[in-house]
């Protein structure tokens, strides 16, 4: 039994009805009691969805437990065939289905409808969400290629994107950036899929010459099963940054058997030349606590430290899945993984590293409001804010640029950091309150521990000490009381603020 | 002002036909009341024993994640559990254990059962016992069931406050009990009002405090404040209290008619009771007639949502002039109900339980001017062009009351103005 109070990652069927609510022609059934229907609402809400997810439940009750639960599913899926006509049928249980053992599986079979029909077997207890989006997209294509590949001799070169689901962050919008770069490359996109794709299309992807894996999350294990089956390729890079959309480009290149110098000189980010600008100097070293999926966490954490220069100050994942690869970037910056998807955790994390910058998911946005930290979010899980009705790839040299400024407008500007240097008192500029772009109001600062043995702080000092600017005022305050406790000093002075800064300079802001 | 008079045999849809419906069903689970229960009871925790599906749900239905650390959580049942590597019960105890730690300052522990928990017979009424004994009586556990398979929506407040009845400290002495989650805007308006008709002993229930829930004995009279409460208000009988047959306190004449109701069974002179209830009652019925200009002739459908749909139909139809399609509710309690459906026009299209795909065809039919249905159909039927309120908000929000009248007319309103405004 594990503690939670709230969860980065749904149970594996909401990961299986992304898939299916971003497909058409797809109809997921699942038996499962009465109120599991909440999901749809993290479509038709969150995601702002026009339409229904392509899902009936059966909704059983207690007084249909000691009846007859597997012909309750057996009719559930027959009428959501006759309704829907789907092109495809996926079905499954929910955690507590799962326990009452019906074999949604072979019931299903056993009506002998005239589409594939894909029973899935997402263990509800040991498994999650990413997994089961993962699980249902590898299974439904594997049901809907024929095992043996069409001649592609002679046809153009092509490629499919795999991954993006219904729900995923920025997704929508990543396939179209994409899209766009390779067809400037001059590759064909052959399918896209699951996002948007029917099973038709699926049953299309080996005519593509090779595969990308847009988020491995959800498309690794198919592509990987994709290069045994047919010898397709993949590229595994996803183009989040500068370096990154590159790197990408030249594996797209390399599999396309295509010269990409031209386009490369063609195109790039602004964010090359922001970085550059002298107003980004203030970004130099800046301290960046990055938690999120694995794809978005390991790709800013490189956006962050070679394209905005800030120090990665803590790098982790709630996804045990890949934990290995960020285990590996976490090892470039010399910082402890954290891998946990226990958001408590992550809030101890964050609070011990004490960042100007949080990038994480929805939850870390909380807790850096808590904090008083500034945060961007770059990573499901989503919020409806998430889906901005605006042009906001994270993905190729436009969604570089989306992130340049992602992660420097939740900063204070360069100029603005100097003003508050040389005019300390502004009585405007009160460390006690939020600054504006935070919605203003007073800080809930976390309380500094105060320890028995630390040494106190003399009148004279500590009113020096409110003349440095707030945002640095912490660390000022941190760095003096480790001084004075490796020096055995009991009182702070004036010098020793001074003592202390000198000791530490040089160290990272 | 209606008042309360004894009804009539077949008056308004109390013989009318109701269509019963079993099949998918699109509504919350019992769980959901743990939102706004542990916003009421506030040294309160709620501990789901369940899986991750739970978890998720509770963080889905609180819509945000806005607590950074909430009183509810989920002790997530794993593999092992399962298998019975471990045993549920020593885990239950140990994750009880981390969290009377963490919150030393929770005076009340519900563990709240879950389908999973259900199905696989974890009999947490005894884990309660047991817990009661190693945590007691500083922490008093309790137990209930918020399961999908057991409760719908806001029947999981019910078996909430169905498992605190036992617990009521015992008194025969003469007493009103208000029975069901109010805003504690509403309970205040409430017990000025129940001062003022001279109703002196007035508790609710649940209160905002562990340790000042209300007792109840022979010489206790209680009435609902809520519709869902079946379950409660047995177990509050069985303890020698009485029922205050009303309609809900929804609108001018239902708010009007409960506190009649109450204060005639105390004994107050008819004439008392409408010279205190005759300034809030003419003050909310004018409130009411800005809204009633946008209502009046707009055809509304319910969908099952949260039992309140015949209560709120009644107030909607009678006194904002609304034109009534399908009224869904989950459950119909005839006898709690039985003042309400007297209420309602004649002939009113009354469906009881759901076949979600059914109901919406028959709404495409009826094409109603608005719709009251989930956040899971709301803006799909928006995209049809229908226009949608959404229901979770009739139970998030102040509406019972004199002084609340009028703003829960405007949640049915602003969907209406709302589309005329626009022209995009």
């Amino acid at each position: 039994m594990q503690l939670a109070l709230w969860t980065y990652e749904g149970p594996p069927h909401i990961g299986a009805m992304r898939i299916a609510t971003a497909m058409t022609g797809v109809h997921y059934v699942i038996h499962a009691p009465q109120g599991d229907t909440y999901a749809d609402l993290l479509f038709t809400m969150i995601e702002r969805r026009d339409a229904r997810p392509p899902v009936t439940y059966t909704t059983f009750q207690a007084r249909d437990l000691g009846g007859d639960t597997a012909t309750l599913f057996k009719t559930a899926v027959a009428e959501a065939y006759a309704r829907f006509q789907p092109q495809a049928m996926l079905v499954g249980a929910s955690c507590t289905a799962e326990l009452i053992q019906d074999d949604p599986g072979g019931l299903a079979l056993a009506l002998g409808l005239p589409i594939p029909v894909v029973p899935l077997e997402l263990p509800a207890y040991q498994r999650k969400e990413t997994y089961g989006a993962s699980e249902t997209f590898y299974r439904l294509v594997r049901a809907c290629v024929s095992s043996t590949p069409t001649a592609t001799t002679g046809a153009p070169v092509s490629c499919n994107i795999l991954g993006p689901t219904a729900l995923g962050f920025r997704h929508r919008d990543d396939v179209t950036e994409v899209t766009r770069l390779l067809e400037g490359l001059g590759v064909a996109v052959n399918v896209v899929a699951p996002l948007g794709a029917s099973p038709a299309d699926l049953a299309r992807i080996p005519e593509a010459t090779f595969n990308i894996v847009l988020y491995p999350e959800t498309a690794l294990t198919t592509a990987m099963w994709l290069e045994r089956q047919f010898g397709q390729k993949f590229v595994n890079i996803p183009p989040i940054g500068v370096g990154a959309t590159r790197d990408f480009i030249k594996a797209v290149a390399a599999l396309a058997g295509i010269d990409a110098t031209e386009y490369m000189t063609r195109h790039t980010s602004r964010l090359v030349w922001y970085s550059r600008s002298i107003d980004s100097t203030y970004l130099t070293a800046k301290r960046v606590f990055i938690f999120g999926d694995a794809t978005h966490a390991i790709a800013l954490a490189r956006v962050a430290s070679e394209e905005l220069g800030y120090e990665v100050v803590g790098l982790g994942t709630y996804a045990r899945e890949f934990a290995r690869e960020v285990r590996a970037a976490a090892a470039l910056y010399n910082v402890e993984p954290l891998i946990s998807d226990d958001y408590l955790d992550v809030e101890a994390a964050i609070k011990a590293a004490s960042p100007a910058l949080v990038l994480g998911t929805q939850m870390e946005r909380h807790i850096a409001k808590r904090l008083g930290i500034p945060c961007a979010v770059i990573s499901a899980p989503v919020h409806v804010q998430d889906f901005p009705a605006r042009y906001s790839p994270v993905m190729g040299f436009e969604g570089a640029n989306v992130l340049f400024d992602t992660l420097t407008h939740p900063l204070m500007m360069g100029l603005e950091e100097h003003l508050l240097g040389m005019f300390r008192e502004d009585f405007e500029f009160s460390g006690d309150t939020a600054p504006s772009h935070l919605g203003g109001g007073t800080i809930v600062a976390p309380q500094a521990e105060i320890k028995a043995d630390a040494a106190t702080w003399d009148i004279e000092a500590e009113r020096e000490l409110r003349k440095i600017p707030f945002f640095v005022r912490g660390k000022a305050r941190r760095n003096t009381e480790t001084y004075a406790a490796q020096q055995n000093l009991r009182v702070i002075k004036i010098e020793t603020l001074y003592d202390a800064k000198a000791y530490f300079s040089g160290d990272a802001a | 002002m209606n008042q309360i008079t004894p009804i009539a045999e077949a008056a308004g849809c109390t013989q009318s036909p109701v269509l019963r419906e079993r099949g998918q069903r699109e509504v919350f689970c019992g769980l959901t009341g743990i939102v706004w229960l542990h916003r009421r009871i506030q040294d309160a925790f709620f501990l789901v024993v369940g899986s991750r599906t739970c978890a998720h749900l509770l963080q889905s239905a609180a819509g945000v994640m806005i607590f950074a650390e909430p009183r509810f959580a989920t002790a997530i049942i794993d593999e092992r559990d399962l298998a019975g590597i471990s045993d549920a019960n020593d885990e239950l105890d140990r994750v009880v254990g981390r969290l009377v730690s963490r919150r030393p300052d929770i005076k009340m522990l519900f563990l709240v059962g879950s389908c999973p928990s259900e199905v696989i017979k974890l009999d947490l009424s005894r884990a309660a016992i047991r817990l009661n004994k190693s945590l007691g009586p500083d922490l008093r556990v309790l137990s209930y069931s918020g399961s999908g398979i057991e409760t719908t929506f806001t029947e999981g407040e019910d078996a909430c406050l169905a498992a605190l009845v036992p617990e009521l400290p015992a008194s025969d002495a003469a007493r009103l009990m208000i029975v069901g989650t109010l805003a504690e805007i509403v309970e205040d308006q409430f017990t000025r009002l129940f001062t003022e008709l001279g109703i002196k002993n007035v508790g609710f229930l649940p209160a905002r405090q562990a340790a000042m829930m209300p007792s109840v004995g022979r010489g206790t009279k209680f009435l609902l404040a809520q519709p869902f409460l079946a379950g409660t208000a047995l177990g509050l009988e069985r303890r020698g209290a009485s029922r205050i047959a009303a309609p809900f306190p929804l609108g001018v004449e239902g708010t009007t008619a409960w506190f009649t109701a109450a204060a005639r069974s105390f004994g107050i002179a008819d004439a008392h009771i409408a010279a205190v209830l005759k300034a809030p009652a003419e003050r909310a019925q004018h409130a009411l007639a800005r809204q009633r200009a946008t209502l009046a002739g707009n055809k509304i459908m319910f969908f099952p949502d949260s039992q309140l749909e015949i209560p709120l139909a009644r107030f909607l139809s009678r006194e904002l002039g609304m034109v009534l399609a399908e009224i869904g509710t989950p459950f119909l309690h005839r006898e709690h109900m039985a003042e309400e459906l007297a209420l309602l026009p004649g002939g009113t299209f009354l469906s009881e339980g759901q076949d979600v795909e059914k109901q919406l065809d028959r709404c495409r039919a009826a094409a109603p001017d608005l719709v009251v249905c989930g956040m899971g159909l709301a803006n799909p039927l928006e995209a049809e062009g229908f226009t949608t309120k959404w229901s979770i908000e009739l139970v998030f929000t102040p509406v019972q009351g004199f002084e609340q009248a009028a703003d829960l007319a405007e949640l049915f309103a602003r969907p209406l103005r709302r589309r005329a405004m626009l022209r995009v």
